[in-house]
């Protein structure tokens, strides 16, 4: 495609929402629920784990206002999963809408529906709830084949071959190698061995989990709910209704909002039961607390990791053990655990002699966990990322130059990422672009500040992919309209990403036409052409390639419309953007004509449905360098500055891959300084407001600078991979290393807390 | 959640005292913050905000504070900056932001009496009295040793002439609740100091010793952040252990006592 | 009980509960740009103008409101706007459900600060999280808009 044609794909095109959102129209589920709705609230279970002996509803039903009390007794026997993923999901059917079985403090007991908040509130207060109490799992280490079972039911179910056995309290397990592993470590000059530990963190999306729900014109249930994945849930809510899909229609409006947490179907299970129930429209609008204590945060994981290198530095194995720690339910256990191996390992392809990843997930009885940007990857990429930065420290070698001698190549085949290949890696420009800007050379020695401060540097490296290769399906619907615009529909998730916006780039540079003409639409179960959803890095990758498949597609049937119109055959014309041309250059036909035409006596309908899945997920890389500054008399860090260098392919929209980089490295500070969900004894959840959850505000991240280096992925739309979630792992590596560099101590258990500093440099003598 | 059967905005603080004295479900409602955090059924929510207390008063004697005066209007008063040399402004600055300290009340930070008040901390330093309607007069330090509950705090003083003041506190990220917060205040000579959030309510502990006497120098400084900590009880919360709250003491209170000589 | 207060320039009445709060009430008058994000004051997304000073909706009274002025961004649309063009011109508005709170809190800063430096901006807007942006974008654009009211470079 010539320079002059690519308008679109490359410039920092506004988002497409961008004016309503900044004056803030009403356009979340909460601003758009009708009036009238019913309000549901859930009683959560105060029990770590306990079985309901009694429960008694009449005295919460006489509250004026209150519509229906639901419990366990009420609701379908029939198990099924809340994970948003593609069918038959990895996730273990193991849940119920209410269980007589409740598995971490927090878990739905009840659900009651009145006309007002108050009626609501009250009512909670007053169902009678006898709880038999049970000891808890509250460790992971203490789950596999312990005495306490958090599933023991006969009805739990895999419907995937992915190692688990509810028997043992095993959500997945499994194993992948390359080689003998233990034959090079053996042979190995030096060998880093450490067990390193990431914290459940909240995704702590603006928005809460929001869904309304009613029953439309054909007695079907409407869900509208601020959701990255209409058509799981969909799903989803017919398996845990136990009706048929075709009873029911979802749509997002704009979402607040999500990093993963949306690709669970949190809270419509709740309205959407109601609605079913009584007929009526119910809302469900989730607390902080509610979104705090039982939503979908990120897996905890314990990684081991054994790296064997020469003492000249190079890397020659990797053996990766996982454990982690899925919750009360299994939503995305067994596929989270793959990417600390699968996304942390190929990133040291170069001279990798042999690999081993092994894993366990385990259920306990904590809040179940889920997907939160990274998905996995973040918490492998701490382990290796701080123990080949531990390699470098051993060896006296400079880590970046460490890296370069180690890393994957482009061209190279990664038998640690299911033999893919790096058909578009920029890592190394990445890594050399991130040096020169960071001003590694400067800022790499330790530096004593005076008054107790010290500043020094750290560098990390990281990888994600592009969507889930061979499963992710991603669509797009575009058709000629009047006038000659086009409308897009797609089933994938803008959630403030823009990838309403970025979709819009890429058919307005097939289609020779400005964003503007695009209007896109999206995301509705009966109006979008199927998509898998936005998670897993996937839209811009696979529904942007959906896109272009579509265009290709329309403008043939507009060529071959036109061609008719102007006399000659298809081949006889070109596609010219506002008009079709014959080649002879003996006429023309306007857009706004052809559009016309087709909307009278026409038969071929101008509109495309194209899908799209792809066989590879081909990795986005970047490198990150953290400057701190260290309190060495209050352990307190200060991030001063923070240089990331991506490699997502062709950005098609670089304002808006800047943004996302920022944002995700805001929460990668985040989680590596003090972001951390900690349960007491009893299994109760200590961070459950934003006064003790605490995320970063504007004083807390340092200045960042962000920068590509641009790779050509062949088989993305213009070259393009993914950024959504690859600039979130970096942060927590480089800034642990970077505390070392300036105290001596590695922190190998995040967050890495004042406390934790001053107190590890005292330890440390 | 917060139930409140009734609302009333007096506007004498005698009325103010008679409502809140009429029930014992009855409160008086300064700042008004973390309304959805309480769990309590309240019978009449006595406003004080139609007092007429959101005065800050130059005296004679000193500065003469209306409760109702918000954590903003603090932080952003010219003559309290230049008489505590910024440390007020220091001691509100951190609390989570600006639309909260518009609404904050300095009445509710000292009525409240909160382990976490850093403003509290500064003002015991300072040697701030307090006015209660019934009570009348008394010392910050008394009044935050008392039970007091059911009277109207209506004026926070602090006695003027030369001070000297740095306020320095802990977080574990910028706006955070703190985990230590320290305040060390110099008058004609005698160098008094508050440690708060340990994370017991803020205390007094002056150098009683005259360890400062001679003036502040890295060794004395050193040596009366050491007294200061020795003194001072620790205990842990999930902000901090006892063990890492010793620490932070001794590192603040040093840097707070140099502090003073810079100035 | 009954309050009076003028909302967005005009004189309103309602029938309040004691303990109904400001949030709900100038949701219920069809504000919504008035986000609920965390009903511990911690956010900043419930921002509104009360008196022109920013405050957190969601811990204030309704009932204080009574023979008070009320802002909310419906009816500070065109103040807001030229600012806001600068901030999509960033991308940095993301998922947009904290900017009502920071567009709010940004005009109450530019109301009292014209001229406010990055670190003036940075500690007046503390208490307005986002978590999409990283924040630094949300600068850029306040960056961009300042300069081009002082003539000077940085477009939208």
């Amino acid at each position: 495609m010539g320079e002059s044609e690519r308008r679109a794909v490359g410039a920092p095109v506004r988002k497409k929402d961008a004016m309503a959102l900044l004056l803030g129209k009403p356009v979340y589920t909460e601003d758009i629920a009708p009036p009238g709705c019913l309000v549901v609230k859930v009683l959560r279970s105060p029990h770590a784990n306990a079985m309901i002996e009694s429960i008694d509803p009449a005295a919460a039903l006489r509250t004026p206002g209150v519509v229906a009390v639901y419990t366990w007794q009420d609701v379908p026997q029939k198990r099924f999963t809340m994970a948003g993923q593609t069918w038959p999901e990895p996730s273990p059917y193991d849940r119920l809408i209410l269980d007589k079985h409740v598995r971490f403090v927090g878990d739905a007991v009840a659900i009651v529906a009145a006309e007002t908040e108050e009626a609501a509130r009250q009512a909670l207060k007053r169902i009678k709830v006898k709880y038999q109490a049970l000891p808890a799992v509250l460790d992971a280490h203490e789950a596999l084949d312990g005495p306490v079972l958090v599933h023991p039911e006969e009805d739990w179910k895999a419907l995937c071959p992915v190692g688990a056995d509810n028997r043992r309290n095993l959500c997945a397990s499994g194993a992948d190698a390359d080689g003998d592993v233990e034959k090079v470590l053996a042979d190995c000059d030096v060998v880093v061995e450490h067990t390193y530990n990431t914290q459940a963190c909240n995704q702590a999306m603006m928005e809460t989990f929001r869904t309304y729900t009613e029953l439309d014109a054909y007695g079907r249930l409407h869900v509208v709910s601020s959701t990255q994945i209409v058509f799981h849930v969909r799903r989803i809510l017919a398996n845990a209704l136990d009706i048929p899909k075709s009873k029911i229609h979802v749509e997002k409006p704009r979402i607040g909002g999500g990093f993963g947490a949306k690709q669970t179907v949190v809270a419509e299970v709740y309205p959407a039961f109601v609605t079913w129930k009584t007929g009526r429209p119910a809302r469900m609008i989730y607390s902080r607390e509610e979104s705090l204590i039982a939503s979908s945060p990120r897996h905890p994981m314990e990684v081991k990791v054994r790296l064997g290198a020469s003492k000249e530095g190079a890397i020659r194995a990797l053996d990766v053990y996982t454990l982690s720690d899925t919750g009360a339910y299994g939503e995305h256990g067994p596929t989270t655990v793959g990417l600390s191996g699968h996304k942390s390992i190929p990133l040291y392809t170069g001279g990798l002699e042999a690999f081993r990843f092994s894993w366990d997930v385990v259920y306990t009885n904590h809040q179940s966990s889920g997907a939160y940007r990274g998905y996995g990857a973040t918490q492998g990429i701490f382990a290796v990322e701080s123990a080949v930065n531990e390699l470098a420290g051993r060896l006296g070698l400079d880590p970046v130059e460490l890296r370069m001698k180690n890393i994957v190549r482009q061209g190279q085949t990664m038998p640690a990422y299911y033999n893919e290949p790096a058909s578009a890696c920029a890592l190394d420009r990445c890594l050399a672009k991130c040096a020169q800007r960071f001003g590694w050379a400067e800022k790499y020695p330790v530096r004593d500040m005076g008054g107790g401060k010290i500043r020094a540097a750290g560098v990390a490296i990281a990888m994600q992919g592009s969507g889930i290769s061979g499963v992710d399906v991603g669509s797009a619907t575009i058709k000629l309209g009047d006038e000659g615009c086009y409308d897009l529909a797609i089933g994938a998730a803008d959630m403030g990403t823009g990838c309403d916006t970025i979709l819009a780039q890429i058919a307005a540079d097939c289609l020779d036409c400005d964003v503007d003409d695009i209007s896109v639409f999206g995301a509705d179960t009966d109006a979008s052409p199927y998509d898998s959803g936005s998670y897993a890095s996937s839209t811009t990758y696979v529904t942007g390639k959906a896109v272009e498949k579509a265009c290709a597609q329309l403008k043939r049937r507009i060529c071959a419309l036109a061609a008719q119109m102007l006399g000659c055959e298809p081949e006889a014309v070109e596609f010219a953007g506002r008009t079709v041309r014959r080649l002879d250059g003996k006429g023309e036909a306007g857009l706004a004509d052809i559009a016309g035409r087709a909307m009278c006596g026409s038969a071929p309908a101008l509109q495309v449905t194209c899908s799209h899945s792809s066989p590879t997920s081909p990795p986005p890389f970047m490198a990150g360098m953290a400057e701190v500054e260290v309190d060495t008399r209050t352990g307190g860090v200060k991030v001063l500055h923070y240089t990331a260098v991506v490699d997502c392919g062709t950005p098609i929209n670089p304002n808006l891959a800047r943004v996302q980089t920022e944002g995700g490295l805001v929460q990668g500070i985040g989680m590596a300084l003090f972001e951390s969900i900690t349960y007491n004894e009893t299994g109760h959840l200590a961070e459950n407001s934003f006064l003790q959850y605490k995320i970063p505000t504007r004083l807390d991240i340092g200045e960042l600078d962000v920068a590509f280096e641009a790779s050509y992925e062949p088989s993305g739309p213009f070259g393009a991979k993914s950024i959504g979630e690859i600039v979130i792992n970096t942060p927590a590596p480089a800034i642990a290393h970077a505390v070392y560099r300036a105290t001596g101590v590695w922190h190998r258990r995040l967050p890495i807390t004042p406390e934790k500093v001053l107190l590890g440099m005292k330890k440390n003598g | 959640m917060l139930t409140i059967k009734n609302y009333a905005r007096p506007e004498t603080v005698d009325e103010a005292l008679g409502l809140l004295r009429a029930k014992k479900s009855n409160v008086a409602l300064g700042g008004m913050l973390w309304l959805k955090l309480q769990d309590k059924n309240v019978d009449t929510a006595v406003d004080l905000s139609g007092l007429g207390l959101d005065a800050i008063e130059e005296t004679p004697e000193g500065w003469r504070i209306g409760a109702m005066v918000t954590l903003r209007q603090l932080e952003t008063h010219k003559g309290l900056a230049a008489f505590t040399g910024g440390a007020l402004a220091e001691s509100v600055k951190h609390i989570v932001g600006v639309q909260l300290r518009n609404l904050a009340t300095i009445g509710g930070s000292v009525f409240g009496r909160f382990g976490f008040s850093d403003p509290l901390t500064l003002l015991l330093a300072l040697d701030a009295k307090v006015e209660l309607a019934e009570a009348g007069r008394m010392s910050l330090e008394d009044f935050a040793g008392s039970g007091i509950r059911k009277d109207i705090l209506t004026h926070i003083f602090l006695p003027g002439g030369k001070v000297e003041a740095a306020y320095l506190s802990q977080r574990n990220c910028a706006t955070d609740l703190p985990v230590l917060t320290c305040a060390v205040a110099r008058r004609e000579g005698k160098v008094a100091c508050a440690v708060g959030a340990r994370p017991a309510r803020a205390a007094r502990f002056d150098d009683e010793e005259g360890l400062l006497a001679g003036g502040v120098s890295e060794e004395s400084a050193a040596a009366f952040a050491e007294d200061v900590t020795r003194r001072a009880v620790f205990g842990s919360n999930t902000r901090g252990s006892a063990e890492y709250r010793e620490a932070v003491c001794r590192a603040l209170v040093r840097r707070a006592a140099l502090k003073l000589e810079e100035k | 009980m009954e309050i009076n207060f003028v909302l967005n320039g005009r004189p309103v009445s309602a029938a309040v509960r004691p303990d109904t709060l400001l949030i709900d009430l100038v949701r219920e008058k069809g504000c919504l740009s008035v986000k609920r994000g965390c009903e511990t004051s911690n956010c900043g997304l419930c921002t509104v103008l009360l008196d022109g000073a920013p405050v957190l909706s969601c811990s204030v009274l309704a009932a204080r409101a009574d023979g008070h002025r009320v802002d909310t961004l419906e009816g500070l649309q065109e103040e807001a706007r030229p600012f806001a063009e600068f901030i999509a011109g960033q991308g940095a508005e993301q998922c947009g459900f904290c900017n009502p709170g920071f567009v709010m809190n940004t005009i109450a800063l530019l109301r009292e600060n014209p001229d406010p430096t990055d670190d003036d901006i940075r500690a007046f807007l503390a208490g307005n999280l986002c978590r999409c942006s990283g924040y630094e974008g949300q600068l850029r654009g306040i960056r961009a808009f300042l300069n081009s009211r002082k003539g000077g470079e940085g477009r939208g």
